[in-house]
């Protein structure tokens, strides 16, 4: 039933998207129909292709080193107060800094390879991850933290029996938000400079006037992203079974 | 000889308020010393002072004659009053949970509490999330947790508090049968004053904040008890004209 909802209502946005494309005051540049897009899709299929798995990497690996990161960050500033103080402030500011004035700086730092698109998809991505999780550790009971004090258990027992569990749900809302950021971050990376990948296509696409590629190119850049997004899901579903269960009670 | 448990004008305070005020209480070997008192007369303070998870303003709590909070919380089982159980684990990992703390094994702490599912009447649930678990069993969960690391004192917060009152009374017999078994020195706090004559030795009464001991009272009745006798009632009535009711 949910999925028949979700199926339902893309299918009314394609058709209404369609229905807008035909238009005849819409110019053909600007927007192009579903009809084309598809077309563009199955003709440069190879293309697309290619430059869909360039980018993949990229978000993957730029999401890998923002998970290790925001994970190894955010229980650093759990277990030293101080360290949270003091890091905080710059863990929001580095949030707050335009990326498009960054991206080309970035470029310029670390040449036209993978370097900068990583830096720039791990530094979107980082913000997230570090302060969903900072919130889920802080998120236990202050009832439990007495009661394993009581038990007499180490501040690592702590954190291992009680605290990183029960902060796993919010890790990976944190992982949510950076899974469907990351492939923005990564195509902001190759507008600032890149020979490949499809964000250079998109952008390309739009120089040459060749609209429905660059219509295909989103496309594919969306799939992308909620399939990372249905991916994280999975692993939560996997990983708290505990927290699905009480959910549906 | 010292008693197991002992304050002795113990004061607490907070910012505003005055928890407790001159505290002096014992509990004795192998007793159940029931405290009860309105809410809010620190009843719960009084346990975590006791547990070592705080400090007196003035005046000494000492558990087995040690007064440092470190020893006090190496004497002491303490058991809150929800069951706070750890939802991802199973109830016998659950159980575990307070021998893993003291530094034994995962599987170690699991074979140690396994035997003893079947005399608690978890028999075949080990493996049960606490989700899955009845009120009393996630109560008698967090018993087993308790009493595993077999720590000379125990302190109890309302443990049945959270509990139906049919559920309640069948796990407050079901502790008394227990300590009858095997006598341990028990802390009980709770506001259910029939509780309190139910499974304690001697019974003190605490006044409204700042909390006072305001009587004590000793339960001579013969166990198991029966909550309809004549004499329950009369000693009932005695522990509420202490409480002012």
């Amino acid at each position: 039933m949910r999925y028949l909802l979700a199926a339902l209502l893309l299918a009314l946005f394609v058709l209404a998207w369609q229905g807008v494309a035909s238009l005849e005051s819409v110019d053909d540049l600007t927007l192009a129909s579903p009809v084309e897009t598809f077309d563009a899709l199955r003709d440069d299929w190879s293309l697309l292709w290619d430059n869909f798995l360039v980018t993949l990497v990229e978000v993957l690996l730029g999401l890998a080193i923002a998970t290790l990161a925001g994970i190894g960050f955010a229980v650093a500033m759990h277990l030293f107060r101080p360290l949270r103080d003091a890091a905080y402030p710059l863990l929001v500011a580095s949030q707050a800094i335009p990326i498009v004035v960054l991206a080309p700086i970035f470029v310029l730092a670390f040449d036209y390879g993978i370097g900068p698109k990583l830096a720039i998809v791990a530094l979107i991505c980082f913000f997230p991850i570090t302060v969903n999780l900072l919130d889920g550790l802080r998120s236990v009971e202050p009832e439990l933290l007495k009661l394993m004090r009581s038990m007499g258990a180490s501040r690592v027992r702590t954190l291992r029996s009680v605290e990183l569990p029960s902060a796993l749900p919010f890790l990976f809302s944190g992982l949510k938000v950076a899974a469907t950021v990351s492939v923005i971050g990564a195509v902001f990376g190759e507008w600032a400079g890149a020979d490949e990948g499809l964000g250079r296509l998109v952008l390309l696409g739009n120089t040459q006037l060749q609209t429905p590629r660059v219509y295909a190119g989103i496309v594919l850049l969306t799939l992308m992203a909620m399939a990372l997004f249905a991916l994280v899901v999975l692993a939560e579903r996997f990983a708290c079974p505990w927290n699905r269960k009480e959910q549906s009670v | 000889m010292t008693e197991p448990v002992s304050l002795a004008a113990v004061t607490r305070r907070y910012s505003r308020v005055t928890a407790l005020e001159g505290i002096d209480l014992v509990v004795r070997a192998e007793e159940v010393l029931a405290v009860v008192g309105p809410s809010g007369c620190g009843k719960s303070t009084l346990l975590e002072l006791v547990a070592g998870l705080q400090e007196p303003d003035t005046g000494t709590v000492s558990v087995l004659g040690g007064p440092e909070a470190a020893s006090r919380r190496n004497a002491c089982a303490y058991m809150p009053q929800r069951d706070l159980l750890l939802p991802w684990r199973d109830a016998l990992a659950n159980a575990a949970l307070a021998l893993e703390c003291q530094g034994v094994p995962r599987s170690a702490a699991r074979s140690r509490a396994e035997p003893l599912f079947e005399r608690f009447g978890l028999a075949e649930f080990e493996g049960a999330r606490p989700a899955e678990l009845s009120g009393g069993m996630r109560q008698r969960v967090a018993f087993l947790r308790t009493l595993l690391p077999g720590r000379p004192v125990l302190l109890l917060d309302e443990p049945f508090g959270g509990l139906d009152s049919l559920t309640r009374a069948s796990m407050q017999r079901w502790l008394a049968g227990a300590l009858a078994q095997e006598p341990r020195t028990v802390l009980l706090v709770t506001h259910d004053v029939d509780e309190a004559i139910f499974l304690a030795d001697r019974i003190a009464v605490l006044s409204p904040r700042p909390g006072r001991v305001v009587a004590e009272l000793t339960v001579e009745l013969a166990r198991p008890r029966d909550v309809t006798s004549p004499e329950f009632g009369a000693l009932k009535r005695r522990v509420l004209e202490a409480l002012g009711l």
